[in-house]
């Protein structure tokens, strides 16, 4: 739809006209996220300051009947934060304050356009941990919650909807409510707040977040394995994962990919003989506790066909090390003309057995499919690269990578996304392994917070 | 090739206090580490043993627990960890640290090639490796990209000008420092640190120099008359400019040119 004259009035009349862009004025980077293919512009972009503001642009386009998508910083991956059926796009980067820092509750209380990458540096600032730790850095606070991020840490601290205690929402007729609080427990009836958390943006629109924070850990070592065979490193995990060690991450890399990040990056990286690896961290107040910890996993490898176990552990090293992993999926991007991820999750014994039916499928279809991800909680990361394919090459191949991989992932019990999302790109794959019952069950909930559906139309469900 | 690595423990972190009235490092609770300068020297030696056979020994001057970082070098694949540490070399200077070490080096072994990091992230004076060499009698070059060649007893080296780089030649036995980020050291391995856990760190002291002389060493040994040590003073103001950005762009540039970052005819 196109807003009326009259309406961009009525708008420029609520919102200071500086943070209004109309039409033309509406930069190229509104119309799509990180993933290509999936495009359009809003009628108009505001950039929001409060939840008040929020509120009267919510009331308005809900007696108006436009459409509304929020966006954060614009890092998602799977369309979510994309304006299709125009109207407005409330933009939240401007809203990235950090509140309060409470250290008898252990929360900090924040706008929703903090940027992850200010938060964990704010909390370790001041001596707490904000465990969550997406490898995409500059997202925002409210995008992570809206997607239920993951990230690198999941294994031993979970996800981003375990740091969530209490959230300030703005539902789709303008009304402000707030959803759980600083409070540890909860049990007084259905939790709005967790239903909120990874809805992408479809029920309502969270304008401040408290979220809870974890001591320090004081000392932390990485351990890079190197294995002669994929499938050595991530069969590996589960045996790990038996010893009860809790490492706070366990990440799985290949060669190729670390090549990539080589090039990407025009810095070396310390070790790359061998075709696969593994990352592990481990955390814990004490330089001894964080070595009687690794040890016995370092010991447990290498007496299951670890190559060897290397120490990360100065801030060089870690760097070194941790820089690499934080550019692959940049780095595979660079590598190729365009690509296309799939996020899948997969209980922890059934990554090895993913990865070789993604090499199954590379060799079928004749396409580069390279991967990397958390072999500590399953989520892996796998993108199928375009190279030089013609277009109609491209997409059939594509369409019938992803439509295998999907039936694959459900029929060993793994889910759609990880932690991306299913925004607009992943819709089918959910509708076709959820089912009819659980998706409806979902709209009537999406009905229920928003009757007009207003809100993000056309994702998710 | 017989090689020598001089290597030093640092505190771990930059943030390190200093006393304002002793002018003492705090080093309580503070974990020390590999001076990180170092590693790339390590680097550089254990390439070469691989391209020319021999040995690589590191050494360190500190006291007892500096054997930590010469443990960690021989799980990076260094062969033999040589600890000098006498209480009568406390207080040294740059000038009585660099002859200390050569000492040292001497009841070390013989060496083809000593080799040092570019300086240490404590003192970043720079000058303990080429003193060093000069107290041993031997040639130098600082900062060092890389070593090219060795052929007879003869080094071709890459020397890092500021503009430029150099290719020199020189004769072994020599010192070179290694500059930073040179090359990228490998990690140290959990398999060495598993086999090599008895090693034994030798030690050497005073009593085992040819210089037994204590007023050559230590505070005593120190020509250097240190006033006052205080960290340097962290500058964290901000300037912020807002305005269209053309006119933000062309200002961003003249405050670069003012601060020397570029110059006019070099953009």
């Amino acid at each position: 739809m196109s807003l009326k004259q009259e309406q961009i009035a009525y708008l420029k009349e609520i919102v200071d006209v500086p943070r209004i862009w109309t039409k033309e004025e509406i930069g190229e980077d509104y119309s799509h996220d990180e993933l290509g293919g999936v495009s359009g512009y809003p009628d108009i972009l505001i950039k929001v300051q409060s939840t008040e503001e929020v509120s009267s642009i919510m009331r308005y386009a809900y007696d108006q009947e436009i459409p509304v998508v929020v966006r954060g910083a614009g890092t998602g991956l799977v369309g979510a934060a994309v304006a299709l059926d125009g109207g407005i796009m409330i933009e939240t980067t401007l809203m990235n304050h950090i509140l309060e820092l409470d250290e008898e509750n252990l929360t900090v209380t924040v706008e929703p356009g903090v940027l992850l990458m200010e938060l964990a540096k704010f909390a370790e600032d001041h001596q707490f941990l904000y465990p969550p730790d997406p490898g995409e850095k500059s997202a925002t606070i409210g995008g992570n919650v809206s997607t239920n991020a993951g990230g690198m840490r999941a294994v031993k601290y979970g996800v981003t909807r375990d740091y969530v205690r209490g959230m300030t929402v703005v539902l789709p007729n303008g009304e402000v409510e707030e959803f759980g609080g600083k409070i540890v427990k909860n049990s007084s009836g259905y939790s709005l707040k967790d239903l909120m958390i990874g809805s992408e943006g479809t029920l309502g629109i969270i304008t401040k977040l408290i979220l809870k924070l974890v001591p320090l850990p004081e000392h932390s070592v990485s351990l890079l394995i190197p294995y002669g065979k994929m499938e050595d490193a991530i069969g590996a995990v589960p045996e790990i994962i038996r010893l009860k060690s809790s490492p706070t991450a366990i990440e799985f890399m290949e060669r190729e990919v670390i090549l990539f990040a080589e090039d990407f990056l025009g810095k070396k990286f310390p070790d790359r003989k061998s075709p696969a690896y593994l990352l592990l961290t481990f955390d814990g107040n004490s330089r001894m506790q964080v070595e009687a910890e690794y040890d016995k996993t370092a010991r447990l490898c290498l007496e299951n066909g670890a190559l060897d176990v290397f120490l990360v552990d100065t801030p060089e090293r870690k760097d070194a090390v941790w820089s690499a992993r934080g550019a692959f999926l940049e780095a595979i991007k660079a590598s190729t003309t365009e690509m296309d991820e799939c996020d899948v999750v997969v209980p922890r014994n059934k990554i090895a057995e993913f990865i070789r039916y993604t090499h199954e499928l590379a060799e079928k279809y004749h396409i580069r499919i390279p991967s990397f991800g958390h072999a500590g909680d399953g989520n892996l990361h796998i993108y199928i690269c375009r190279d030089n394919l013609e277009e109609g090459a491209w997409r059939e191949k594509l369409e019938s990578v992803m439509e295998d991989m999907y039936v694959k992932a459900a029929e060993i019990g793994g889910a759609v996304s990880g932690e991306h999302g299913i925004g607009y790109a992943k819709r089918v794959y959910l509708r076709e392994q959820l089912g009819e019952e659980q998706i409806g069950i979902m709209q009537g909930i999406k009905r229920v917070f928003d009757p007009k559906g207003l809100l993000n139309p056309g994702k998710v469900i | 090739m017989e090689i020598l690595v001089c290597i030093k423990q640092v505190p771990g972190t930059t943030a390190v206090e200093v006393d304002e009235e002793t002018g003492v490092l705090k080093r309580d609770g503070v974990e020390a580490k590999m001076n990180p300068f170092d590693l790339f020297a390590i680097e550089q030696a254990l390439l070469l043993r691989e391209k020319y056979g021999g040995k690589v020994d590191v050494i360190t001057m500190g006291p007892g627990q500096a054997e930590a970082v010469l443990r960690e070098a021989v799980w990076m694949g260094a062969d033999r960890g040589i600890l000098i540490s006498d209480r009568s070399f406390a207080g040294s200077d740059v000038a009585a640290t660099s002859y200390a070490l050569s000492q040292g080096v001497r009841k070390a072994g013989t060496y083809d090639l000593i080799l040092c990091g570019k300086q240490t992230t404590d003192g970043d004076t720079a000058q303990v490796g080429p003193e060093m060499a000069e107290f041993l009698g031997i040639e130098h070059i600082a900062n060092v990209e890389m070593v090219l060649e060795a052929e007879g007893n003869e080094l071709t080296v890459l020397e890092n000008q500021e503009n430029c780089q150099r290719q020199l030649k020189l004769f072994m036995p020599c010192l070179l420092t290694i500059e930073k980020d040179a090359n990228t050291p490998r990690l140290p391995s959990y398999k060495r640190k598993m086999k090599t856990g008895g090693l034994e760190i030798e030690r050497i002291g005073l009593s085992d120099f040819s210089d037994k002389d204590r007023r050559h060493y230590g505070l005593e040994g120190s020509p250097t008359q240190v006033e006052r040590i205080f960290p340097p003073e962290r500058n964290a103001s901000c300037q912020k400019y807002e305005g269209e950005p053309e006119k933000l762009g062309n200002l961003f540039y003249q405050v670069l040119l003012e601060k020397k970052f570029v110059s006019e005819n070099k953009v």
